[in-house]
């Protein structure tokens, strides 16, 4: 058998793929760009969180707030983690971030204007996230596949916090309820973007397929979202801003509109609300923490230097 | 999808090569928890640190915010010494050797549970 053989039949076989089986470069590079950018996407995505931190509504909610963001970073750094099994290192990613030759998910780069955006962020983008990740938890390469595990399970808190953030202002003032409608508003169509473009203009779709590094296409996934979200929208009293939206009885599944493709790409191209804020907040948040880094650097060399005096004397 | 940003036209799904620097070098390590009392450690994941005691703390905070584990191990990654399948017993080899299989051994029902 060759090694391309062995490999296909390992993959066939719903068998994991370990960092060091022989792998195509293709499948290597496939997964090293994707898992980069969920781990970018997963270190962006604190930002726009981030920035109700200090101004969460509630001692409570802070804390909660706060756990999430953390969680976040752990999200990212499992995944980073996966990504250096496939032969590259965490500094060069994050340099290539930096240098906007990486992308994230565009989602990030819309700007969060109220308190009802914390809500909606969980509920949605992460409700987006999660149908997309369980999919992942079934991906052929295994590091990836045990890292969508643990961040799935972690994911359940954040969409359920948002969402219950969602009720609470539902249940609230015209004034409450107006702030929960305006996040839906300017969160419902970039959460749906999320997918991707439709599976046929979706060009490497398929070769991921085959790999099984992706196993349900970008439309199913964004159908199954859908379906999914529609009844949750009518428990808080709120419109989808869809018009078109409608059961269909036949398909058993949610009509709904047309995503506005110009505005994806504009984001996809840097051109997004927020994308230069988001690069350029986090190169400077890296490079006001050399000098933590430096510290302990240092501190680990001296350290070491000094137990090594010990074991010389000794 | 969400992870997998569509390529722009003319861009490459190759790696670029990156300017960066070899970085702060940190080294990398491996973490296994141990998730209760009477269970052996399992491999949870990884990540960089300057010595031990960073590694362990940051460990505990990313891996074990949750009630996950009563101990934490961390091994620097370069310690560990593998073998991989293809230095392993061959497979069809190990199965065809059934005598080291208690179920092979025909026992008589009148005997009882063996």
């Amino acid at each position: 058998m060759t090694p391309e053989e062995h490999f296909e039949a390992i993959v066939a076989a719903e068998d994991k793929i370990e960092p060091t089986d022989w792998m195509p470069e293709a499948y290597r590079s496939t997964l090293i760009r994707q898992i980069a950018q969920h781990a970018h996407s997963e270190v962006i995505g604190m930002q726009p969180e981030g920035n109700w931190i200090s101004r969460a509504p509630t001692l409570h909610r802070k804390a909660i707030l706060m756990a999430k963001v953390q969680d976040e970073a752990g999200h990212g750094l499992y995944l980073y983690s996966a990504a250096e099994t496939l032969g590259v290192r965490r500094d060069e990613l994050q340099e290539l971030l930096h240098q906007g030759k990486h992308k994230y998910s565009s989602i990030f780069n819309y700007p969060t204007l109220s308190w009802a955006d914390i809500g909606a962020i969980g509920w949605l983008v992460d409700g987006a996230a999660i149908t997309n990740q369980v999919m992942l938890t079934r991906c052929s390469y295994g590091p990836y596949a045990r890292g969508m595990v643990r961040i799935c399970k972690e994911e359940s808190f954040h969409q359920r916090q948002g969402y219950e953030i969602l009720i609470r202002l539902c249940q609230g003032s015209p004034e409450q309820n107006a702030m929960a409608q305006d996040a839906l508003d300017r969160w419902w169509w970039p959460s749906l973007m999320m997918f991707g473009p439709h599976d046929t203009d979706s060009t490497h779709t398929e070769q991921s397929m085959q790999w099984k590094i992706k196993r349900v296409s970008n439309d199913e996934l964004r159908q199954q979202f859908v379906d999914m979200t529609v009844p949750q929208a009518d428990y808080l009293g709120l419109t989808m801003p869809d018009p078109a939206l409608k059961w269909n009885e036949e398909r058993g599944h949610y009509d709904f509109g047309e995503i506005d493709w110009d505005e994806f790409w504009t984001v996809v191209k840097g051109n997004g609300p927020m994308n230069r804020d988001r690069i350029e907040h986090k190169a400077r948040a890296w490079d006001d923490g050399a000098w933590v880094r430096a510290a302990a650097a240092a501190h680990a060399a001296r350290k070491s230097a000094a137990a090594a005096s010990l074991t010389g004397a000794a | 999808m969400t992870y997998d940003v569509p390529l722009l036209p003319g861009e490459s799904p190759e790696i670029e090569e990156t300017t960066a620097t070899a970085g702060e070098g940190w080294p990398l390590w491996e973490v296994f928890v141990r998730a209760r009392r009477g269970i052996s450690h399992v491999h949870i994941g990884s990540l960089h640190a300057p010595d031990p005691e960073s590694a362990l703390q940051n460990a505990r905070d990313v891996y074990t915010r949750r009630g996950e584990g009563v101990s934490l191990w961390v091994v620097p990654s370069s310690e560990i010494h593998a073998f991989e399948p293809e230095d392993l017993v061959d497979y069809v080899e190990a199965n065809e050797k059934v005598y080291r299989h208690a179920t092979t051994y025909d026992i008589p029902d009148e005997v009882g549970h063996m």
